[in-house]
């Protein structure tokens, strides 16, 4: 399976071979917890990701189907959809170190 | 009646559905609050809590929401089938919702501050979007194993019990059976309206599930663990009205098939819809006793239901056609049913629903399960005795008569083996073999016989071709003279009644002679006394003719000598 790639962290030329990373951020209206955790997240993927991300921001407030399908039940939640496998981050992603570790930018 | 005041006073009830469930909580689960139901694994909290949700949906006109975090719609769907409940056909009528909240630990990284408003979102989604007025959370403590800031997790259950009340929804959350607590993770804590608890329990290699209402605010409630069944029918508690003794009791009564045996229960036989326990060993019986009853009942024109576990059907009908009962024409009426099984095939509890559905069905007046030992045999002696309560409270409200069998064991104590359920008894008939020169024979008894005069004998009876005969009492020096024991008393006491009435033959003959000597002599008196009579007669004439002619002969003599 996946395995693989979940354990060891993907060197260089795997990210540069992998797609950009596509993440989705789903909060429930303007808390300060998910206005915090688009900033955190702008500011890391700006920081590790430049030029290779994409950011979707689903409002459930808006949007309440939506929740099934990626299974939110926290929020904020940032989801990887890209590249697989799905890791998924709950919180405010106040903690970097813990953010990058989710997205598998550093080894655990 | 007082009940359906009371029901009315008291806080709102939302009915289950759930056979049995709904008596023993009076009513329902509180209406608009949360319930928690817990257990272990396999106990059928799921189950209860899918029942509540569907019976809501398809009896109450209560659409209902099914947040399941531990199977898949689909599974559920599929699982729920064997039920026969199409979930497919209520969601497509919006009349259910389940949604599958999946919480996978691996995937999930948390870093800093967050809520469980998705979850909120999706349940306030699923409850817009049905109109609900039930939801089932199973098991909400999956979360935990979802999210490691318990901190955040204990307000959010705080906020959603709130909120499930805000939305006035009736609610059932399962939990697992902690050690310590309740609930594994303290979710009692949460709610604290009604608390259902749920057991499975295996004792004597019979499992059994068990449900408790361990709580329940504002109301009353049956306080037992009751057994419970999860049947193709879905969950059922037994028996429907365990709760209370309170059902009305016949003065009819019925014959028991048996003319001598009605004469020994007071000249009529067994009261309606009382039970009768026959009693006895190997051989002695039992199945005759019974078929009479039933054959009587047949004959009257009411249904029977005969429980065969030991002997299939076609052997009992062609034993009893040798006693000279013919079972076959009422199976062919249609008065008569048997159902056959083997009562160590099933759970006691199963039995016993499997019971209740037949007689559900059939309506039968009168009930014959041949024997009961079989079901005994199958379960703790306390189970026993609670499931046989509970099926003969539920039969005697339906004012069914019934008659169990039982088999005792040679050598045992004949009478202590059945204590456990002869209380339950209102007649109790015992059969015996009595050993006594070299022979057994059998006699029957009436143990007791609850609100009637009852003979106190023992009784030798036959077997016969014409069914099952009670013979008159010879008492011997040793107690009820049997077989033929009974045989040479009774041929002593007709010797002994026939050397009498020749005594008195005798003495009347005696008589007879004696007036015929009598009257001989009487007639030689007689006959002596006529001819000394007439001798007397002769003498007394010629002393007159002689008297007349002196008295002629002195007035001529007068004449002549011309005197005056």
């Amino acid at each position: 399976m996946e395995g693989k790639t979940e354990k060891n962290p993907p060197s260089e030329s795997e990210l540069e071979e992998a797609e950009c990373f596509q993440l989705t951020l789903y909060v429930a209206g303007q808390t300060p917890n998910s206005i915090k955790a688009f900033a955190n997240l702008k500011r890391i993927c700006e920081e590790n990701l430049k030029g290779k991300y994409q950011i979707e921001v689903i409002d459930l407030l808006e949007n309440p189907q939506l929740a099934r399908g990626d299974q939110i039940l926290a929020v904020p939640t940032l989801v990887r959809k890209l590249p697989p496998p799905v890791k998924k981050i709950i919180g405010d992603l106040s903690n970097t170190e813990r953010v990058l570790i989710g997205l598998e930018l550093r080894p655990k | 009646m007082a009940d359906s005041e009371r029901m009315k006073t008291s806080l709102p009830k939302c009915p289950t559905g759930i056979l049995g469930l709904d008596e023993i909580t009076e009513g329902g689960l509180p209406k608009g609050r949360p319930t928690l139901v817990c257990g272990g694994p396999g106990c059928g909290k799921t189950l209860l809590a899918m029942s509540f949700v569907v019976n809501g949906a398809i009896h109450y006109d209560e659409p209902g929401v099914f947040m399941a975090f531990e199977e898949s719609a689909e599974e559920l769907i599929q699982n729920m089938a064997s039920l026969g409940w199409d979930l497919e056909e209520l969601i497509k009528r919006k009349k259910l919702m389940i949604d599958h909240i999946h919480v996978e630990p691996s995937q999930i990284e948390e870093t800093g501050e967050y809520d469980l408003e998705g979850l909120f979102i999706r349940l306030a989604h699923a409850v817009e979007s049905t109109g609900a007025k039930r939801i089932a959370l199973d098991t909400l403590e999956a979360l935990f194993s979802g999210f490691t800031n318990t901190f955040i997790l204990r307000a959010e259950f705080r906020r959603l019990f709130r909120w499930l009340k805000s939305k006035g929804l009736t609610a059932v959350i399962t939990a697992e059976r902690g050690e310590r607590g309740i609930t594994r993770h303290g979710l009692e804590e949460y709610v604290s309206d009604c608390v259902i608890l749920l057991d499975h329990r295996l004792s004597d290699q019979v499992a059994t599930r068990f449900l408790q209402v361990s709580k329940y605010r504002g109301s009353g409630h049956g306080t037992n663990e009751y057994p419970f069944l999860i049947s193709k029918e879905g969950i059922s508690v037994l028996p429907i009205t365990s709760v209370a003794l309170d059902h009305k009791v016949s003065v009819e009564r019925v014959s028991t098939g048996i003319p001598r045996l009605d004469s020994m229960l007071g000249g009529k036989g067994y009261y309606r819809g009382s039970t009768v326990l026959v009693s006895g060993t190997a051989g002695t019986g039992k199945t005759s006793v019974a078929v009479h009853f039933i054959d009587a009942a047949c004959r009257r024109g009411e249904r029977c239901l005969y429980f065969a576990f030991e002997e299939s059907p076609s052997q009992i009908l062609r034993n009893m056609r040798s006693i000279g009962i013919d079972l076959q024409a009422w199976v062919k009426e249609g008065l008569l049913k048997f159902r056959a099984a083997r009562a160590t095939l099933y759970g006691l509890e199963m039995q016993l629903e499997a019971m209740r559905e037949v007689v559900l069905e059939f309506e039968p007046r009168v009930i014959v399960v041949d024997p009961i030992s079989n079901l005994v045999a199958v379960g703790a002696e306390s189970d026993v005795k609670s499931m046989l309560t509970r099926l003969i409270d539920w039969l005697k409200t339906r004012g069914i008569t019934s008659l169990f069998t039982d088999l005792t064991y040679h050598g045992g104590p004949q009478e202590a083996t059945e204590v456990r359920i002869s209380s339950l008894m209102d007649t109790w008939i015992l059969l015996k073999m009595l050993e006594e020169k070299g022979e057994r024979n059998r006699a029957l008894y009436i143990l007791k016989s609850r609100g009637m005069a009852h003979s106190n004998q023992i009784r030798e009876f036959l077997i016969t071709e014409k069914g099952i005969e009670l013979l008159d009492v010879y008492l011997g020096p040793g107690g009820v003279l049997t077989g033929s024991a009974r045989y040479v008393q009774e041929a002593r006491e007709k010797a002994e009644a026939l050397a009498l009435r020749q005594e008195i033959e005798r003495k009347e003959r005696e008589l007879e002679r004696k007036r015929k000597a009598m009257e001989a002599q009487i007639t030689t008196l007689k006959a002596r006394f006529e001819a000394e009579e007439e001798e007397l007669i002769k003498i007394i004439n010629e002393a007159k003719e002689r008297e007349e002619s002196l008295a002629k002969g002195r007035k001529e003599m007068a004449r002549l000598r011309q005197a005056d």
